[in-house]
């Protein structure tokens, strides 16, 4: 009887919250599902008409896309690539004792508190083709000769967008993999001290077997957060055709071109691709599910 | 070890830490610079500005609906905060202390959700605000914010309600209280710490949100403050006001870096609960 009431309970504690996540993401979902198949149009203020697959294959023939495809994947590589490592050096560094390390270990959070926009304005500055500090310090040492166009070529513009990612989001990578070092038991480094083991010999073949989970886990949840990249493409390259995320164009077509369905169908593209990997950082993490919920 | 290589590996553990420090530090530094330049001095570059201009920062105020794009962006994650939290509780308290059928999929549901991309819903969004008649509106961003902020509260509660005792919720049973009054008066009292890492989380995803509020509003009057940074332009189209922007982003930076520093303990052992633990 009491264990029936607590079930009730459960429920009613639940209805708001599930009530308001169906609001939105469930059904907002549904209907983008549903736009991606129907010639929707800000435009016009008739009903969408049902046109089959037309939206996913004029996508799918627009070269524009595709750049947008590659691009979205090449920074996700590239930049959760170099967060992993430099996350680890620092990760490392701040493992280890040194005097100032509670500074340097608030310091290093500093990058993850800025807003995204804001980051993306700062180092978009800091790029500016002809006031920008950092043609001026690599002018200054001879690395090259005239100012460069970072924002601006679309070869260059990958570049400063990889740069500000990394600097943003490397702090988290850094708190996850010191979090996994952090629980290492001591007395295998101790015995690999007496052995007198060479340390780059203890990370590759103690530390960096033990925290691989941790790591693949941290791994997977900056991809997905990578692949569905908006702000610092359109704040960094305000828009151009030649660099744009999967998000941006999709956002595009809805909004500059009003051309809801079609944006809705590269949005179901990206939406299928995120989930999927979704759903490979569910399995690898299951098992930390499972417990918590048993 | 000789003395030597001792010193010179200390030397090279000094030189990194000081690399690290640069290299996170400078581009806030840059801005903060900046930010005190005006006219021809912005573009000298100089390690401090000689004469340093606050006009900037009044400037933004005065040339810019600045301040009310504050006032948004405090409105909206405030109230974003407030709702979260409050329906995180109870359902957190459901999910982490009453054993029934579909836990585990309803958990992986909202774990779900909180992967969502946000150019997923957006069209979907768009329509329901629209058909609410929110569209440039603060609320249409508090209710769509619920997206992100809602699964993450509810996740992370749920974490750290689990860990409390068995025994206070079986003596308050035996006392006869109902799964409200545990809940309300004898769980939340002790979850204060955790209400306070959650909420500014949540806090710092509503405040840096861009898309949703680039989407669905449209006057300055009623863009937040991302949006508005983003946006600002100033007399001709090719000539930005970066002085203007730098004043902008330091003064939406520092609040939110002091409270980083002030509750990192708490903060990093939040973002935990919310990466590693999923």
């Amino acid at each position: 009887m009491l264990a029936r009431q607590r079930v009730r309970a459960a429920w009613l504690f639940l209805l708001p919250t599930l009530v308001v996540l169906a609001g939105v993401a469930g059904w907002p979902l549904l209907r983008t599902f549903w736009f991606a198949f129907t010639n929707a149009s800000l435009a016009s203020g008739e009903q969408p008409e049902f046109v089959g697959l037309e939206n996913f294959v004029v996508v799918m023939e627009d070269p524009d896309w595709w750049r947008s495809v590659r691009n979205t994947f090449l920074f996700t590589g590239v930049s959760v690539t170099l967060e992993t490592v430099l996350g680890m050096i620092i990760a490392l560094t701040l493992n280890s004792r040194f005097r100032g390390r509670g500074v340097l270990r608030a310091a290093v959070l500093v990058p993850w508190a800025i807003p995204t926009v804001v980051s993306a304005k700062m180092w978009g500055w800091m790029f500016h083709d002809v006031y920008g500090v950092i043609n001026e310090v690599l002018m200054h040492f001879g690395v090259i000769s005239g100012p460069i166009a970072w924002t601006v070529d679309p070869n260059l513009s990958m570049v400063a967008i990889i740069a500000v990612d990394v600097w943003k989001t490397t702090p988290f990578m850094t708190l996850l993999l010191l979090a996994a070092l952090q629980m290492l038991p001591d007395e295998l480094y101790e015995a690999a001290r007496l052995d007198g083991a060479n340390p780059v010999l203890v990370f590759f073949q103690i530390t960096l077997p033990l925290i691989r989970g941790p790591m693949l886990v941290a791994i997977i949840f900056r991809v997905l957060d990578a692949l569905r990249v908006f702000d610092l493409f359109y704040v960094l390259t305000s828009n151009s055709a030649e660099s744009m995320s999967m998000a941006v164009y999709a956002r595009q077509q809805m909004f500059e071109f009003q051309d809801l369905g079609l944006g809705a169908a590269a949005a179901t593209l990206l939406f299928g691709l995120i989930a999927l990997f979704t759903i490979i950082y569910m399995v690898l993490g299951r098992n930390s599910v499972i417990q918590e919920a048993a | 070890m000789s003395p030597a290589l001792t010193w010179l590996k200390r030397i090279a553990f000094g030189l990194l830490v000081v690399v690290i420090t640069v290299y996170t530090l400078f581009p806030f530094y840059w801005a903060v610079v900046s930010s005190l330049k005006q006219g021809s001095a912005l573009f000298e570059v100089e390690a401090w500005p000689r004469n340093p201009a606050w006009q900037n920062y009044s400037a933004v105020f005065t040339e810019q609906p600045f301040g009310r794009n504050l006032f948004n962006s405090v409105m909206v994650a405030g109230s974003v905060v407030l709702v979260s939290l409050f329906l995180a509780v109870t359902a957190a308290f459901a999910l982490a202390r009453i054993r029934f059928r579909g836990r585990t999929p309803l958990m992986l549901m909202i774990l779900a959700v909180s992967m969502f991309p946000q150019i997923a819903v957006l069209s979907g969004m768009f329509e329901l605000i629209r058909a609410l008649g929110l569209y440039n509106t603060l609320p249409a961003l508090t209710l769509s914010y619920m997206l992100f902020t809602l699964p993450f509260t509810v996740w992370v509660l749920t974490t750290f309600m689990r860990e409390l005792p068995k025994e206070l919720e079986e003596a308050a049973v035996v006392d006869g209280a109902t799964p409200w009054v545990i809940c309300m008066h004898v769980f939340l009292p002790l979850l204060r710490p955790a209400l306070v890492t959650t909420g500014l989380l949540a806090f710092i995803a509503a405040w840096n949100e861009f898309i949703f509020a680039l989407t669905f509003t449209m006057d300055q009057e009623a863009r937040t403050v991302p949006v508005a940074i983003a946006l600002m332009s100033g007399a001709s189209q090719y000539e930005l006001p970066w002085g203007l922007i730098m004043a902008a982003s330091v003064i939406v930076t520092v609040p939110l870096i002091a409270l980083v520093l002030i509750f990192q303990r708490s903060i990093v052992s939040g973002l935990m609960a919310g990466a590693v633990k999923g």
